[in-house]
C-alpha cells in the first residue's frame, strides 16, 4: 500500500477554467512550485492544481503508472522503489513539495537522460484540460500505439501553456541490481568529450557521466556480472556517487550567487568553450555555466553547431529564458498554442511571447 | 479524371522533374495504386519521384497552386493504406531520394535521405560495430521515411524503442514547400517538442526529405530460449513474471497453436506443434549479463508451467527459432488463400480475456484466426484467415476485424501499435476518440498544412465519416461497449 493521497478536484479546476475563459483572464498553474523559476516570469492568477492527487493505475508487471498529476514526485519514487522500479530519466525535485505535472510539464531530466532517454520518451498518455475547458485524452496506458497524432509527448516541456495535465501515463522502468562510480582524470572539457564519445560506440552498461574540475565520473549500471566486467575492462578509481547532488544541482559548483546557464550542444562537439570553467553532463549534450556569461554570445555560438542556449537560473529579468526560434518555426509553435488555448489562458508567455 | 488534365500537370511537372520522373501512363501508374494493404486501390493522378530536396519544394509548390492532394510514399508496405493514392491526387515518391549522407561515428548517428531502406542503414554501419535498432518485419523493403511516418515497431521495441525514440533530427518540407527542421541532436528542444507529432503523423504534416537517426553498438552477445506451454494464459503470466524479474528482454513473443503450426509446416524449425503457445525469449548485452540472465529466464519459464524449455545452442539454432516467428505471416498466407492481419495493443494482463474474446469472434464469424504477439509490449497481430473469391468474405473479415480491435479498447488498449490508421482504422479511431479529441487532432493538422493537401482522408475521421460509423455500429442507441474506459 502506499500512502499518496486520493483526491479528484477535476471538476473544480474544469469549473474554475471555464469561468476564467469566460472572463477575458490568465492563469498561472502551480504544482509545487519548485520548477516556477524555470522559463519567462509572468503575473496572472495562480491556480494550485497540487491537490489533483493519486494513483490511478500501477501494476508493476506491465511497466506503466497511471497517475493524477497532483502526486508528490518523491512520494511516487518511493512507491516505484517498493517495486523495485523507477523513473527511467531520473527527474530533478529541485523541492520536497514537486509533483509530477511539474515533472511532466518542465520536462527536465536528470543525469540517466543521455544513456536511457528524456521524460519525452517515457510518457504514454495524458488527460487533459484544454482552454476550451474540455477533458480530452491523449495516448494511453500501453508502449505501443500510434493511434492519433502523439499529442501526450508534445505536453512534455511545454510549461503548462497547452493546458493542465490532469492524468498521466508514464513507462516505467526495473531497477538496477547494482551501480558503481568511476573517476579518471582529464586536464580539459574537450578531453573529456572524446573519451566519453568514444566508450560509446561499445555497449557498456553506462547511465550517467560528468566532467567537472578536471576529473571524469562515470557511473556504471546493470547486473553484478556486467557492471564488474565493464569496470575491470574500463579502468579508473572506484569512487563515490555524487549523482543525486548532481541532478539537484546541489554540488559546488551550482554557486546559489551566481546566474545557472546551460547550454545544450550534440555532444561530440569540441573546439567550443574548452577553456571556459563549466560542469559537462549527458554525454557531452549538457553543459553548465555558472558565472556571469554574455549569453547573446553563447546564442551564435550555439546555433553555429546545432545547440541552443537557456539561460536557467538567476539571470535579469529582461534576458529571454529560451533560445529563440526562426520566425517561421515560432509562428508554428504559437499556431500550436492557439489550437489548444485560442484565449491564451494558461501560463501566458512563460516560454516566449505568445507561447 | 480527363487525359488532357493528366497531360497538362504532367507537362507542368516535367520543366522540373527529369522525365521518367513523371510517371503518367495508366498502366505504369497501375504499381502505385496500393500499398501492403491490397484490398483498397486508387490509381492516382501521377506520380512524381523527385531526387532532391528541391525539387519536392517545387513539387509542393506546383501541388498548392494547382490544390492537388499529395500522398507521400516509401516503399510501399504500409499494411493500413496509409500511402493509398488520391484519385485527384499526385503520389510523392522518396524512393529516389535514396542515399546515405553521411556516417558519423564518434556521435553515432547517421544522416540518410528518406528512401533508404530501414536495413541498408544497419548494412552500411555494420563494419564501425554499430547498427540502427528499430527493425519492422518488413526492413528489407520499407524505407526510413515511411518508418517516420508510421512511427514503426518491431519486434525489439520493448527494450530499443520505437522509431521516435531512435530519431535525431527531421528536416522536412512543408505543404507550402517552405524547409522546416527539427535538430535534437543536442537531446532538447526549444519550445514545444514538435517530433513525437511529425513521427507517426503518417505524411499529414510535413514531407519527411531528411532523417537523422541514432546508431547503437551491436550487443556483443545474444541468446535465446524458447518455452512450450499447454495454454497461452500460462505463457501470459511467463511474460509478466520475467518483466516483474527486473529483466528486459530484447525481444519476447508469442505464437498460438495455429500460428504455431502455420510456421512449423513452412519452415520446420522443429516447433512443438502440439502446444497451445510458445514463448520466444532473446536476450542481449555483455557476455556475463546475459548468461546469468538467460538462466533466471529459463528457471520462470519453468515456474510458470512450461511444459518444456529449449536453450538455443548456438547462432544457428538462435536463428532457426526466430524463423519460424519471422515468417509467421507468410506462413499462414500459404495455408490461406487471404489473410488479414489486425495491430491492436493490450495491457498485457488483458491477454486471456482478449484471446477469448477472439475466439469467441473467430466462432461467431466462422473466421479462423492464428494469434502472433510481441508479448513485451502488448502488442497483438490476430491473423484472419479468409478467402477473397468467396462473395461478401473481405466485408465480414473486415467487420470481424473491426470487431477485435474494439475489444481491445474495451480492456484498456488501443486499435494500432505500430502499423498506423490510414485508410483501415478510421472507424475504430470514432471509438477511441472523443469529438474533441478528433477536432484537436484536425486543429493541429490545420497548423502544419492549413491547406489540408497532406495525404487527405487518412488517420483522423471526419465527423461526418464517425456519424456514419457509429449509425452502422450503434445498436439501440448504445454504442458496444457503453462502459468503454477510453484511456
Amino acid at each position: 500500500m502506499n500512502s499518496i493521497d486520493e483526491v479528484d478536484i477535476e471538476a473544480e479546476l474544469t469549473s474554475q477554467i471555464i469561468s476564467v475563459a469566460a472572463t477575458g483572464g490568465e492563469i498561472e498553474i502551480i504544482g509545487g512550485g519548485s520548477k516556477r523559476f524555470y522559463g519567462q516570469s509572468l503575473e496572472a492568477l495562480p491556480v494550485d492544481v497540487s491537490g489533483h492527487s493519486g494513483i490511478i493505475d500501477y501494476d508493476p508487471a506491465e511497466l506503466v503508472i497511471t497517475l493524477r498529476a497532483g502526486c508528490k514526485l518523491s512520494e511516487v519514487e518511493a512507491l516505484l522503489a517498493e517495486h523495485r522500479q523507477m523513473f527511467g530519466f531520473e527527474p530533478p525535485c529541485y523541492g520536497r513539495d514537486a509533483t509530477i505535472g511539474g515533472m511532466v510539464a518542465s520536462g527536465l531530466a536528470g543525469p540517466r537522460r543521455a544513456f536511457a532517454g528524456g521524460i519525452r520518451d517515457f510518457v504514454l498518455g495524458v488527460k487533459i484540460l484544454d482552454g476550451h475547458g474540455e477533458i480530452n485524452q491523449f495516448g494511453g496506458r500501453v508502449i505501443k500505439n500510434v493511434a492519433g497524432f502523439d499529442v501526450s509527448r508534445l505536453m512534455v516541456g511545454s510549461l503548462g501553456t497547452l493546458g493542465v495535465i490532469l492524468e498521466v501515463s508514464i513507462r516505467v522502468i526495473p531497477s538496477y541490481e547494482t551501480e558503481l562510480t568511476l573517476a579518471f582524470e582529464h586536464d580539459s572539457a574537450d578531453k573529456h568529450i572524446r573519451w566519453i564519445n568514444e566508450l560509446g560506440s561499445e555497449p557498456w552498461p553506462i547511465s550517467a557521466s560528468l566532467w567537472v574540475a578536471g576529473r571524469s565520473l562515470l557511473r556504471l549500471s546493470g547486473s553484478v556480472q556486467g557492471v564488474q566486467y565493464a569496470a575491470q575492462q574500463l579502468g579508473g578509481e572506484t569512487a563515490e556517487p555524487c549523482w543525486d547532488e548532481l541532478k539537484e544541482q546541489a554540488l559546488d559548483f551550482f554557486d546559489d550567487a551566481q546566474p545557472l546557464t546551460r547550454i545544450s550542444l550534440p555532444p561530440a562537439t569540441t573546439d567550443q568553450l574548452d577553456d571556459i570553467p563549466q560542469l559537462i553532463e549527458w554525454g557531452g549534450a549538457q553543459r553548465w555555466l555558472c558565472a556571469e556569461v554574455d549569453i547573446p554570445a553563447l546564442r551564435s555560438m550555439a546555433e553555429g553547431v546545432g545547440g541552443s542556449v537557456c539561460a536557467f537560473r538567476r539571470h535579469a529579468a529582461d534576458v529571454a529564458v529560451f533560445h529563440p526560434l526562426p520566425p517561421a518555426m515560432l509562428k508554428l509553435q504559437r499556431s500550436i498554442k492557439s489550437s489548444f488555448d485560442p484565449a491564451g489562458i494558461f501560463n501566458p508567455g512563460r516560454i516566449y511571447p505568445g507561447l | 479524371m480527363s487525359q488532357t488534365r493528366r497531360e497538362k500537370l504532367a507537362a507542368k511537372f516535367r520543366e522540373f522533374l527529369a522525365p521518367e520522373n513523371v510517371v503518367d501512363q495508366p498502366t505504369s501508374l497501375n504499381t502505385y495504386e496500393s500499398d501492403g494493404l491490397s484490398a483498397y486501390r486508387q490509381q492516382p493522378l501521377l506520380v512524381l519521384l523527385p531526387e532532391n530536396i528541391e525539387q519536392v519544394q517545387q513539387v509542393m509548390r506546383v501541388c498548392q497552386e494547382q490544390r492537388l492532394p499529395v500522398v507521400s510514399r516509401g516503399a510501399g508496405t504500409s499494411l493500413s493504406g496509409g500511402a493509398l493514392p488520391h484519385a485527384e491526387g499526385v503520389v510523392l515518391s522518396l524512393a529516389k531520394m535514396n542515399r546515405i549522407l553521411e556516417v558519423d561515428q564518434l556521435s553515432r548517428l547517421a544522416v540518410v535521405e528518406p528512401g533508404v531502406r530501414n536495413l541498408a542503414i544497419s548494412e552500411a554501419v555494420k563494419s564501425l560495430g554499430l547498427y540502427y535498432a528499430p527493425d519492422p518485419s518488413s526492413q528489407i523493403a520499407c524505407t526510413i521515411g515511411g518508418n517516420v511516418a508510421e512511427n514503426a515497431g518491431g519486434v525489439h521495441c520493448l527494450k530499443y524503442g520505437l522509431t521516435l525514440h531512435n530519431i535525431l533530427a527531421l528536416k522536412l518540407v512543408s505543404s507550402e514547400g517552405e524547409i522546416f527542421e527539427i535538430d535534437q541532436r543536442s537531446l532538447q528542444s526549444d519550445g514545444y517538442d514538435l517530433l513525437p507529432l511529425l513521427v507517426g503523423s503518417e505524411g499529414m504534416l510535413g514531407i519527411v526529405v531528411e532523417v537523422t537517426v541514432k546508431l547503437l553498438p551491436i550487443p556483443r552477445c545474444a541468446r535465446v530460449v524458447m518455452g512450450v506451454f499447454d495454454s497461452v494464459e500460462k505463457a501470459g503470466d511467463s511474460v509478466a513474471a520475467i518483466i516483474a524479474e527486473g529483466i528486459i528482454p530484447a525481444g519476447i513473443e508469442m505464437m498460438d497453436n495455429p500460428a504455431i503450426r502455420a510456421a512449423e509446416d513452412f519452415v520446420h524449425a522443429d516447433y512443438p506443434v502440439e502446444a497451445e503457445a510458445i514463448l520466444i525469449c532473446e536476450l542481449d548485452g555483455t557476455e556475463e549479463e546475459v548468461l546469468s540472465q538467460i538462466e533466471l529466464v529459463e528457471k520462470l519459464l519453468k515456474n510458470g508451467g512450461a511444459t518444456e524449455t529449449r536453450l538455443a545452442r548456438d547462432e544457428a539454432e538462435r536463428l532457426l527459432f526466430w524463423s519460424g516467428r519471422k515468417a509467421a505471416f507468410p506462413a499462414v498466407g500459404r495455408i490461406s488463400p487471404d489473410y488479414y492481419c489486425i495491430d491492436g495493443t493490450i495491457p498485457r494482463k488483458a491477454l486471456s480475456a482478449v484471446l477469448s474474446g477472439v475466439r469467441a469472434l473467430s466462432e461467431e464469424y466462422g473466421l479462423s484466426v492464428a494469434n502472433v504477439f510481441h508479448a513485451g509490449d502488448g502488442n497483438l497481430h490476430p491473423l484472419i484467415l479468409y478467402d477473397a473469391n468467396n462473395e461478401g468474405e473481405l466485408e465480414k473479415t473486415e467487420e470481424l476485424g473491426s470487431k477485435i480491435l474494439q475489444l481491445c479498447i474495451h480492456h484498456g488498449g488501443t486499435i494500432t501499435g505500430e502499423h498506423g490508421v490510414g485508410v483501415e482504422k478510421l472507424g475504430e479511431m470514432c471509438v477511441q476518440f472523443s469529438e474533441t479529441e478528433r477536432e484537436q487532432f484536425h486543429a493541429i493538422r490545420e497548423c502544419f498544412d492549413p491547406s489540408k493537401l497532406l495525404n487527405p482522408g487518412k488517420a483522423i475521421p471526419t465527423l461526418a465519416r464517425c456519424a456514419e460509423f457509429n449509425a452502422m455500429h450503434v445498436h439501440e442507441g448504445k454504442l458496444p461497449f457503453p462502459e468503454l474506459d477510453r484511456f
